[in-house]
């Protein structure tokens, strides 16, 4: 049995752990949501946008935070070229297109990422690295604790846009409706890539809240794609609160399942949690039917 | 056309162009033996994971094998067949085992000489399993599982040591170590990662150090990639044992020293087994405060030897991390040329034979006599570093010594 | 009947591979094209024909392959009787996943995703428990003997896996041709039309899931006594689950020779990319990574399909060119 004091800074940090996840879901979610894309390659892509924090931070002296300015954009050009230069005409409406086009672009920007950068585990020191915050006698590091703000900012966000822009309208039109969509008059093929743009924008706030507190190496990405994926279903389809909460509850459940089970044994415990809520509510906690 | 950027050396193993023609043709038979007859130079295959996920790892092994090779070309090649210059073949075996054993065909019938491989320990099964068949001489440069030489395999050999001899050492030192300081530390924890190497080290430390009177009072162990350690640290917290010890990889291992500080966690010691970090010079370098102190049972270069020196100088040169890697791949190399040389010939039973009956001088290793039985080399032990003042120091056992212990730590 | 002709032929031809082929390199290329098309296979009868995307075959495979290593090496039962075994095994792997996602309707990137985290569960339990050897994996004792599945040559190896492959297409050609596979197929259309012309959906489905996962745990059995050795990784990490659905989609979902087309596709590929690219890492990856891109852009169904557009006669294939490319 673990030492009940440990408890409640265990929580805490596995709070602070699954903003993070939520970050990186939150894209996962928008693009899965609308353009039912399963994605491979958002672990490629996150990796992409650590290396552009990491760059911009060892040879400009760009500090992760102000980063912020310049990474998202930079990824929301990426991930609209990308859609609509790549994964839509390669698709060809076929799901198992699209699935074979992200896992190719996922090896390609691995590999060439590899070839680049080469193999080493980057880190960047920060002022704050080893900053923490105390709270119930728990020490929490203020990277985490500056992306946990940032994944509530970045779903409110999102949310403010889909609910109130006109851009954010016509992507829930097509989300539930594309041939009406069509019919209405919206340049599908636009709003498509703007979704998966804006998905892949929310990777590159993810990677300047992540680096501070992480590494950057050609194959980062991996531990962070199934987790996604968990906290997209977990959440509902589609919903920034239900991925912000979704991150936070896997965040919760990997602590917990790590104390109680063991830390290896413990990541079955989000394995679990996924396979009982596809099968018993597959609309995730906060889905409703796309 | 790829002839040009490749280092001096290294040629095209040619494996399409030369069985390919042979295979579509209509079933030649035994052209390996006449292509490797024709062929002047002797040839090493490196097969290495330079790419997936340890690919940092088969990077370095790489280079540091093909250091040894062009060393060894630069001092006149091998000596006994008339200064036969050593060629490279290499191969990227992803990672995979399947894909490791693969290469190991293909090359064998491309006509190599000897295989240097696998980094992995399960790589390394693989593909000296492979290379028994052909009978082709096979040295593991690094796979530290014991099983890779207790399969009675007459073609594979190690020059370092495996996992079993490393836990042995490391439980001794660290009780001589604490015994010198007046035997402070009682209890351990154990924090190992949940592969081969990391599984059976802590398997074997938590047998042994309750011999020496130090009780393990947790064995955690994780995945890879753990993405937040804080649990994990939290844990040892909770328990304050009087020693840390870790055994992981690389990335792992600077997530777990960042939160152990990030936690304030204090403890006597910080005692890894072959752990990824606390002996790579880039760790101490890119987290000076987080190193200092922290010691670590892994493979070294003996620091008296100039030879060593002058290799770590060179490698240090050419923008490389001396890392055990390095050395390993190019010992392993050396060990094989070495055998080539007293055999006179690259017949695969003279090569074996002569690796058997290996006495290499490796003076420039902390090991004893080189010795082989069963295919590994009985010399072959780690040592224990510190890191010292941001630089790492051998400070166990003692004739290889640049610096005292510092034990506890403050 | 015609298909069936063909099949035959292809697989005849491909049994002259050992006699023909002297380079163990070249065979153990046909081997491991022949271990991709049974995995693509397996695949291809769950989500070519049954239109149920997995994204966890390697829940069976690794299930397969430690099966016969576990009773090899812990209680001594001979890998023969393993084999069965093993099969069996992924079977009730299978029972127990189509049981808990088709009983609930679960489709689409729903059952994907599933499939994939029970994949991820039996990888984090083999890496747990003691008998599977946990983390440090499993080792086949080398003892060779074609009473032990274990063959001196190369040959020996082929012969087992062309008659699992056989076994794969055969059943495969089968489903084409039987009620089964037609309500297969009609479920895979259009689950709701299926269902009032009477085809019970779930029975069909779960059908599709035992003979699927039946394969993928041969092909695990194959790896074991190829390899002989295991860890968790290698028998539940995503590798197998990604190659069993590459190798049909980039041949053709389905259709019967689809897989095949793909095996040999991408092993040439892999191959040939690793062969002249050079020896820089990563970039032998790149140009594959890029010919999978351009094959889908030009290929939306597959080489199969592309091989049906360029052939007057539909679901012809001339087996000429299979028979070329890979030997």
């Amino acid at each position: 049995m673990p030492d009940i004091n440990i408890l409640i800074p265990s929580v805490l940090n596995g709070l602070t752990t699954g903003a993070l996840y939520a970050l990186v879901a939150l894209g996962l979610t928008l693009i899965y949501g609308v353009l039912h894309i399963i994605n491979f390659a958002h672990g490629a892509l996150l990796m992409i946008g650590l290396y552009a924090v990491y760059f911009l931070n060892v040879q400009f002296g760009i500090d992760p935070y102000i980063a912020l300015l310049i990474v998202p954009p930079a990824m929301f050009a990426l991930g609209y070229a990308l859609q609509r230069g790549i994964i839509s005409r390669a698709g060809h409406g076929r799901d198992e297109n699209i699935l074979l086009v992200t896992l190719g672009l996922a090896i390609i920007i691995e590999n060439l990422s590899l070839f680049v950068f080469k193999s080493d585990t980057r880190v960047i020191d920060t002022p704050y690295s080893f900053e923490v915050i105390e709270l119930f006698g728990a020490f929490l590091p203020l990277p985490k604790v500056i992306a946990f703000a940032g994944a509530l900012i970045t779903a409110t966000l999102l949310w403010l846009l889909m609910a109130r822009t006109d851009l954010g309208k016509a992507i829930r039109a097509l989300a539930q409706e594309p041939k009406g969509a069509k019919l209405v008059g919206i340049d599908t093929e636009h709003v498509f890539a703007m979704s998966f743009g804006l998905g892949i924008a929310c990777l590159g706030v993810a990677a300047c809240l992540l680096l501070p507190s992480y590494y950057v190496s050609p194959h980062v990405g991996h531990g962070f794609v199934l987790i996604a994926f968990t906290v997209v279903v977990l959440g509902g389809m589609g919903s920034f609160v239900g991925a912000l909460i979704g991150g936070l509850i896997i965040g919760v459940v990997e602590a917990l399942g790590g104390l109680f089970l063991g830390e290896s044994l413990g990541q079955i415990g989000i394995f679990l949690i996924f396979i009982l809520v596809l099968i018993f509510r597959p609309t995730g906690l906060l889905g409703h039917k796309v | 056309m790829t002839d040009k950027i490749q280092p001096a050396g290294v040629g095209r193993r040619n494996f399409l162009k030369t069985t390919g023609a042979a295979a579509l043709g209509l079933g030649v038979t035994g052209f390996p033996a006449v292509l490797r007859a024709q062929s002047a130079k002797v040839k090493i295959g490196l097969i290495h994971p330079v790419s997936g996920f340890i690919a940092f790892s088969g990077n370095q092994c790489r280079e540091g094998a093909l250091m040894a090779i062009a060393d060894l070309n630069a001092a006149g090649g091998i000596k006994s067949m008339g200064g036969a210059q050593l060629e490279a073949m290499l191969a990227d075996s992803q990672g995979k085992p399947d894909i490791g054993a693969a290469e190991v065909t293909k090359m064998a019938e491309a006509g190599v000489d000897g295989i240097v491989a696998g980094y992995a320990s399960s790589i390394s099964l693989a593909t000296s399993q492979e290379a028994a068949k052909t009978n082709t001489p096979h040295v593991v440069d690094v796979g530290v599982s014991d099983k890779i030489v207790s399969r009675g395999l007459p073609n594979t050999f190690r020059f370092g040591p495996g996992y079993g001899k490393i836990a042995e050492f490391a439980v001794a030192n660290l009780d001589t170590i604490n015994k010198a300081a007046g035997s402070p530390a009682k209890t351990a924890m154990i924090i190992h990662e949940e592969s081969l190497f990391g599984t059976g080290t802590a398997k074997l430390l938590s047998a042994k150090l309750p011999e020496n009177g130090i009780e393990v009072i947790d064995v955690i162990k994780h995945a890879n990639p753990t993405r937040d350690f804080t649990n994990i640290v939290l844990q040892i917290k909770s328990k304050k044992p009087d020693l840390i010890i870790p055994a992981n990889y690389y990335n792992e291992y600077v997530l777990l020293a960042r939160t152990m500080r990030q936690q304030r966690v204090e403890a006597m010691g910080i005692y890894s087994v072959l752990g990824g970090a606390a002996s790579n010079y880039k760790f101490v370098k890119e987290f000076p405060e987080a190193a200092e102190n922290i010691m670590d049972c892994n493979h070294w270069f003996n620091p008296k030897s100039e030879i060593a020196q002058a290799r770590k100088a060179a490698a240090e040169a050419k923008g490389l991390v001396y890392t055990y890697e390095v050395f390993l791949a190019y010992n392993a190399v050396l060990g094989l040329a070495d055998a080539i040389e007293r055999a006179g010939t690259t017949d695969k039973d003279a090569v074996n034979a002569a690796l058997a009956a290996s006495t290499m001088d490796m003076s420039y290793m902390p090991y004893a006599p080189t010795k082989m039985v069963n295919g590994q080399n009985q010399g072959a032990q780690p040592v224990n570093t510190q890191v010292q003042n941001g630089d790492i120091d051998v400070i166990f056992p003692q004739e290889f010594a640049s610096a005292e212990a510092i034990f506890p730590m403050t | 009947m015609r298909q069936l002709q063909i099949l035959g032929l292809v697989f005849a031809l491909i049994a002259f591979a050992p006699l023909v082929i002297s380079s163990d390199a070249w065979l153990n290329l046909v081997i491991m094209t022949l271990y991709a098309a049974l995995l693509g296979q397996a695949w291809n009868i769950l989500g070519g024909y049954g239109g149920q995307f997995s994204f966890g075959h390697a829940a069976y495979f690794g299930t397969g392959a430690y099966t016969v290593a576990v009773l090899q090496v812990e209680i001594g039962i001979n890998p023969w009787l393993g084999m069965i075994a093993g099969g069996s095994m992924a079977m009730l792997v299978a029972a127990i996943i189509g049981f808990s996602t088709f009983r609930y309707g679960l489709r689409g990137s729903y059952f994907a995703l599933v499939t994939l985290a029970f994949a991820e569960v039996l990888r984090i339990l083999s890496n747990s428990v003691n008998f599977t050897g946990a983390g440090v994996g499993i080792l086949i004792p080398l003892e060779p003997g074609v009473t032990n599945f274990q063959f001196l040559t190369k040959d020996g190896y082929f012969w087992v896996i062309w008659f699992m492959t056989l076994a794969a297409f055969a059943t495969v050609w089968w489903i084409g041709n039987s009620r089964f596979g037609a309500q297969l197929m009609a479920v895979r259309d259009n689950e709701a039309a299926a269902r009032a012309l009477g085809v019970q959906a779930y029975r069909v489905k779960m059908g599709a899931i035992l003979l699927s996962s039946l394969f993928s745990g041969l092909a695990g059995v194959f790896y074991a006594q190829y390899f002989l050795y295991l860890d968790p990784g290698i028998a539940y990490g995503p590798a197998v689950s990604v190659e069993s659905l590459l190798v049909p989609i980039i041949g053709g979902m389905g259709t019967l020779f689809g897989p095949l087309l793909g095996a040999v596709a991408l092993h040439g590929i892999s191959e040939l990319t690793r062969e002249f690219i050079g020896d820089i890492p990563g970039i032998s990856l790149v140009l594959y990574g890029t010919l999978l891109v351009i094959m889908v852009l030009f290929m939306p169904r597959g080489l199969a399909g592309l091989v049906n557009r360029l052939t007057p006669k539909p679901k012809r294939i001339n087996p000429k060119t299979v028979e070329q490319t890979h030997a």
